[in-house]
């Protein structure tokens, strides 16, 4: 922490301005444009770059300072976690499953920010907001390394860990997230700062980092509360930065107003979606739960969006447009999302399983109106199927939806009980959409979706032509150990068995 | 009037931080969840140097907060003496 310093220190202010604006200069031999060849083609008007302002006035020099000691903060408690068969602490081996999902479709995305903010930090003309994207560029890589980190203790021990990267890259459920960064990145600078700093900062890691790592710390996951929490200290810079340029995009030009309205309505339904991954993790995957995804949403999304979006109202943004769907889907989400990923569970890197009775009278009581109608009766269905010996398996592939690129598993926003399914005829070919907001979203942007790849789709194509086991192969999913039920599976005996082994002296 | 908040993880650091911002804002609600301290405000939270000053008995740099940070909601305006968190509706 601070020591006294005998001499006067520069004021926040004064010293923000000389190590941020002071170190900025006017291009003598190459005009503007060509310097910044990328910042107006989205269409945003900016008249004065100095308006742009970190709140946190953060400097380089500070930075590294504080920095430096989260650093060590967490690599202290990582060591201990290491040292001391943390890994045992947990309450129980489902959890895992979390930890799994987390490091192949979320901490790629870190790093993926960290590109993408490495790119801004160089496109924007203004020096506050180089600054700015600079620090974040270097805290997303920090966040992803962190990550891997804490989470490489748990590899030593179980599956699923062991192929991020190319579950990354190639799983059907990682393209949720991994199409979300895409997207962002090959976005202009605005729009991308959209994506993160609003999108994926503000309505995001305040779910996934809060109440998901308080909920990691219920369960005695000491490693990633840590590099949770270390990372969200990062957040709230990353949050100030993304509310900063939204107010900054709209004070500058009335003209800016429908285009970052639009970004809003796009970006939070590409948020709410990727949401699903996250919702579920909570919902199902934690053995003990601080709070359901109902009610996470409820206080970061509703209340803290709601109030964003009622003091943007002066500048004349609105709700996103996907806000009232996302309510009705409130209820149901986790549970279908739940449902999708155990009936596929022989294509997924981590573990599934039927909730207990004790799981499902939780769910009962968080959504009262939902699970006994709808979902109940399905997992005592799926169960009951399970104990005859001929446990359900979709060997079935649902379409694909082209812009969040999942399967089309949800159902229509009134109705609960209809899958919800849309089409798009494009230049000759049928595109296929989970939902109006997938839908609206390609729409406006047909040529950027058309390109995207849609991984899943390479089980029928050469060289896998349908073959299951080379399609495992091809995603690095170990058949029989990565994969499959919970119940009877190498991570579950061997945890018990570690267990014991640490609690008697046999 | 919106509700403001910050998180903070919980430990000895935090401590006398959290102290500090209830002395300081009679309408701040503590909200104690497993590994962190969140408190909840209507409209507005002014998190004071001198106060937190006064309770670690040492000269404090509002910049620290950082360290042990997790969350806030609001506009932020940080300067040397005060760190404000409120919303304009
Ligand atoms: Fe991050
Ligand atoms: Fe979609």
């Amino acid at each position: 922490m601070d020591m006294t310093v005998a001499k006067k220190k520069l004021g926040l202010k004064e010293k923000y301005k000389l190590l941020t604006r002071d170190l900025g200069w006017e291009p003598t031999y190459h005009n503007k444009d060509e310097v910044f060849p990328y910042v107006k083609y989205e269409g945003i008007k900016v008249h004065d770059w100095e308006k742009w302002e970190d709140p946190f006035r953060l400097t380089m020099d500070a930075y590294w300072k504080y920095q430096a000691e989260k650093e060590r903060k967490f690599y202290a408690i990582i060591d201990a976690h290491a040292q001391n068969n943390g890994h045992l602490n947990i309450t129980d081996a489902r959890y895992l499953s979390a930890l799994k999902i987390f490091l192949q479709a979320i901490s790629p995305g870190e790093y993926c920010a960290g590109k993408g903010f490495a790119r801004m930090g160089r496109e924007f003309p203004g020096v506050g907001t180089q600054v700015a994207c600079q620090m974040q560029a270097i805290d997303e890589i920090r966040h992803a390394q962190t990550q891997i980190h804490a989470l490489s203790n748990y590899n030593k021990f179980y599956n699923g860990f062991h192929a991020f990267a190319d579950a990354r890259d190639r799983m059907w459920y990682c393209t949720l997230p991994r199409s979300f960064f895409d997207d962002a990145m090959s976005a202009g600078p605005f729009e991308f700062m959209i994506a993160i700093g609003f999108s994926f900062e503000y309505v995001l890691t305040n779910l996934l980092f809060v109440p998901f790592m308080s909920g990691a710390a219920y369960n005695g996951d000491m490693a990633t509360v840590t590099f949770g929490f270390s990372a969200q200290s990062d957040e709230a810079r990353h949050m100030t930065l993304g509310l900063e340029c939204i107010k900054f995009m709209l004070e500058q030009d009335p003209d800016n107003l429908p285009i970052v309205q639009n970004w809003i309505d796009k970006w939070f339904w590409r948020g709410f979606r990727l949401l699903g991954v996250v919702g579920t993790m909570m919902d199902y995957m934690l053995p003990k739960r601080v709070m359901s995804w109902r009610e996470a949403f409820e206080i970061y999304g509703i209340e803290n969006g709601g109030a964003l979006f009622k003091d943007l109202a002066r500048y004349g943004i609105r709700p996103p447009k996907g806000w009232d769907d996302a309510g009705k889907a409130l209820d149901h989400m986790t549970h279908q999302f739940m449902l999708a990923l155990y009936q596929y569970q022989f294509g997924t890197a981590f573990h599934s399983w039927i909730p207990s009775e004790e799981d499902m009278a939780w769910l009962s009581k968080k959504y009262p109106t939902t699970f006994d109608k709808y979902y109940r009766p399905r997992w005592e269905h799926i169960k009951k199927l399970k104990e005859a010996g001929t446990p359900y398996a979709n060997m079935g592939l649902a379409k694909l939806c082209q812009t969040c690129q999942i399967p089309t598993v949800f159902t229509e926003p009134d109705d609960p009980t209809t899958l919800c399914h849309r089409e798009v005829e494009y230049k000759g070919e049928t595109y296929h959409f989970c939902s109006d907001g997938c839908q609206h979203i390609f729409e406006k942007e047909p040529e950027k979706y058309i390109q995207g790849w849609l991984p899943l789709a390479a089980i029928f194509q050469a060289p896998l032509n349908g073959d299951l086991g080379a399609w495992m192969e091809w995603v690095s999913l170990a058949d029989g150990k990565d994969n499959g039920d919970f119940a009877g599976s190498e991570d579950q005996r061997n945890f018990e068995a570690w267990r014991n082994q640490a609690t008697s002296n046999q | 009037m919106s509700t403001v908040f910050i998180a903070f993880q919980a430990n000895e650091d935090s401590r006398p931080i959290v102290e500090a911002i209830l002395a300081d804002n009679p309408a701040a609600v503590l909200d104690e969840q497993p590994a962190m301290v969140k408190i909840n405000a209507e409209g507005k939270l002014v998190i004071r140097r001198e106060s937190i000053e006064e309770r670690v008995g040492r000269p404090f740099n509002l910049q620290e907060l950082q360290v042990n940070l997790i969350t806030i909601s609001g506009h932020l305006d940080e300067d040397d003496d005060t760190f404000t968190l409120a919303w304009k509706n």
